[in-house]
């Protein structure tokens, strides 16, 4: 019994013969363009900017970037949350509702119950990470897909939002945050700005930037990075050599609500108040720009800063066409293309390295 | 003689009412390559199943090192030596050799960070001693071939120490120079002094390399022979049925014929 051999005869003559040197320049450059998910987006992202800058007068002042900076920062804080999550192979249609959720726990604890600000963000921050671990562990537990066990949460938190507040607060918002204790310290850490050239910057672009270093520190130089690989892309045999895929996963969850917190903390201690129906819709930005960023939709590879490229982008193009002058509409169609041509990109990059040969 | 790697003694297993094995002697040695063949379904998955930790067996005894064992999980298994390669189980195709090479068992700096030069180095000095020579193992492990997938699989095994290394079907979706490729990693496996269990219904592909070979027929120990005691010509005949590969031969000619 014989196999046809097209072209697998090559490939066990490559695995015996020896020369090196010939077969390494024939494939490296491929192969590393292939481990390196964020360089389509960094082109984007460097076409974008020029385009922007060259049609437009204020796109590259120093107030211009800090308004595309700051429309980026806490969409990219969440973006690499949910790269992670995705390349550990999960969604989490939680996640833009989350943002709202905390700072309406965080808004509730200090208007209505009267604590103190840090006090409220730490109870906000134990509510995140407990609908996270919750979304986690149910999606391990019941093996569903994530996209429904997160879609059943989104709709639950959405209710919630609006259904307490309501009858907390009798109307659909939470306001009057800088009455409360501790506003202005905490103020310091998520809403504050700095200044560069005289130009305020908000401290979320540095939260942003802060957080891109961590995810993608973890991401490619720690264990638990190489197991959100193998978790994402391959999950029986992850197990089979002994990785913690449950631990893995549930972590994940809690990441991204983690993220949401964040952002939360920031919008609310930024604005003052916040409306029970804020975030609805924001989960699909931030899967479409962990997309952009290189991430598969299939788990098991992507980048943290490539997300984090993705929000840029995203930030870019939406102060970019403001400062044009155009509709608003032209934003979505941008999207639109950007997205469709990310996926296009990044599947033909994943059949080459995905090629199964036998 | 030395006490047998693994020694199993009229070893038996039934799911519900089916008996997928029963009166299966056999026994794997240090440096020596125990081939178990048979038609589908003959339980040769369920034979190393049992010897892997995923399974375990209702009858008969399982020796390992001389002592009676019955191991609850592959983690167990694994723990005391014996390692299981499955077509395409265990490697993710999209990350790099070395991260594959290490995976659940990274090679840690500073308690949390993952020493990459050393998983790199490592990876590339392990592969070569089992002659295997990667262009590059920072590429992606879904871009090597079934073959040299398998070999990086069979590498690991022994890198990480495995006394007995078990292979389900190593050579079954490979082509013929593949196969050869494969097996001579299996060869590479035995000389080193691990024990082999090769699981393949092909016995072109057990002869060469096997020491001994267990032959199943639907869950029936069909015969249990040293390399001495059979010629490839045999062990290809018996594994055929005998008289059903005449009939077999018989009714191709009719085909052909027509
Ligand atoms: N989990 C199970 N439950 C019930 N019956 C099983 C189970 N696993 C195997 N069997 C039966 O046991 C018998 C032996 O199966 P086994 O998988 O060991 O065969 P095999 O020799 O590995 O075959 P193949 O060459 O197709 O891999 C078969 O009749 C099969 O249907
Ligand atoms: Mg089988």
């Amino acid at each position: 019994m014989t196999t046809p051999t097209s072209g697998s005869g090559q490939e066990s003559d490559r695995a015996t013969t020896s020369t090196k040197d010939e077969r390494v320049a024939s494939v490296s450059l491929t192969n590393r363009l292939i481990v390196r998910p964020e360089i389509g987006a960094a082109l984007g992202a460097l076409v974008v900017f020029l385009f922007f800058s060259v049609i437009t007068e204020q796109f590259l002042t120093l107030s211009g970037v800090a308004t595309w900076l700051d429309d980026a920062s806490t969409l990219g804080i969440m973006a690499i949350a949910v790269a992670l999550l995705m390349i550990g192979g999960e969604f989490d249609l939680s996640a833009g509702v989350m943002t709202a959720s905390t700072a309406l726990v965080t808004a509730l604890l200090a208007t209505q119950a009267g604590l103190n600000v840090w006090l409220a963000l730490l109870l906000s921050l134990v509510f995140a990470l407990a609908v996270g671990g919750f979304n986690g562990w149910l999606v391990m537990r019941t093996g569903l897909p994530s996209f429904i066990v997160t879609l059943g949460t989104f709709l639950a938190l959405q209710g919630l939002n609006l259904g307490v507040t309501r009858l907390v607060t009798g109307t659909v918002q939470v306001s009057g945050m800088r009455a409360t204790e501790g506003y202005e310290s905490a103020g310091m850490l998520f809403a504050s700005t700095f200044s560069i050239g005289g130009q305020p910057f908000r401290v979320s672009v540095l939260w942003w930037i802060l957080l891109t270093v961590i995810a993608a520190f973890v991401l490619v130089k720690t264990r638990f990075g190489n197991w959100i690989f193998a978790v994402g892309g391959a999950p029986t045999s992850a197990r089979a050599v002994g990785v913690p895929l449950v631990r893995t996963k549930i972590l994940l969850f809690m990441t991204t609500a983690f993220a949401g917190w964040v952002v939360g903390s920031i919008n609310i201690l930024r604005f003052a108040s916040v409306q029970a129906n804020q975030g609805i819709g924001l989960e699909l930005q931030f899967i479409i720009a962990a997309v952009v960023g290189g991430c598969l939709l299939t788990g098991g590879f992507g980048s943290a800063v490539g997300a984090a490229i993705g929000a840029l982008i995203f930030g870019m193009a939406r102060q970019g066409i403001v400062y044009a002058q155009w509709n608003s509409d032209w934003f979505m169609l941008f999207l639109g293309i950007m997205l469709l041509s990310a996926v296009l990109v990044n599947n033909a990059l994943r059949r080459r390295a995905e090629r199964v040969r036998r | 003689m030395s006490t047998p790697l693994i020694e199993v003694r009229n070893i038996g297993k039934t799911y519900g009412n089916v008996i997928a094995l029963r009166d299966v002697s056999t026994e794997v040695r240090a440096g020596e390559v125990t081939c178990v063949l048979g038609d589908n379904g003959a339980g040769k998955s369920t034979l190393i199943k049992i010897l892997a930790g995923v399974h375990q067996h209702d009858q008969g005894e399982f020796l390992f090192e001389g002592k009676p064992v019955r191991f609850s999980s592959p983690r167990e298994a694994l723990d005391a030596g014996i390692a299981t390669v499955y077509q395409d189980l265990a490697v993710v195709p999209l990350m790099s050799v070395w991260r594959n090479f290490f995976l659940g068992a990274e090679p840690k700096k500073f308690g949390f960070m993952l020493d990459g030069r050393k998983g790199r180095e490592t990876t590339k000095r392990a592969l070569a001693e089992m002659g295997i020579d990667l262009r590059d193992v920072e590429q992606p492990v879904g871009t090597l071939s079934g073959g040299e997938r398998q070999c990086v699989a069979i590498a690991r095994a022994v890198h990480f120490g495995a006394k007995v290394l078990i292979l389900d079907e190593p050579t079954a979706a490979l082509g013929v120079k593949q196969a050869g490729v494969v097996l001579r990693y299996v060869a590479q496996a035995r000389d080193r002094g691990l024990g082999v269990v090769l699981i393949t219904h092909n016995p072109h592909h057990a002869y060469p390399v096997g020491d001994r070979f267990l032959l199943l027929k639907r869950g029936a120990p069909l015969g249990n022979y040293t390399k001495a005691e059979i010629t490839l010509a045999e062990l290809t005949r018996q594994m055929a049925g005998g008289a059903e590969l005449e009939a077999l031969e018989h009714e191709l000619r009719g085909v052909q014929t027509s």
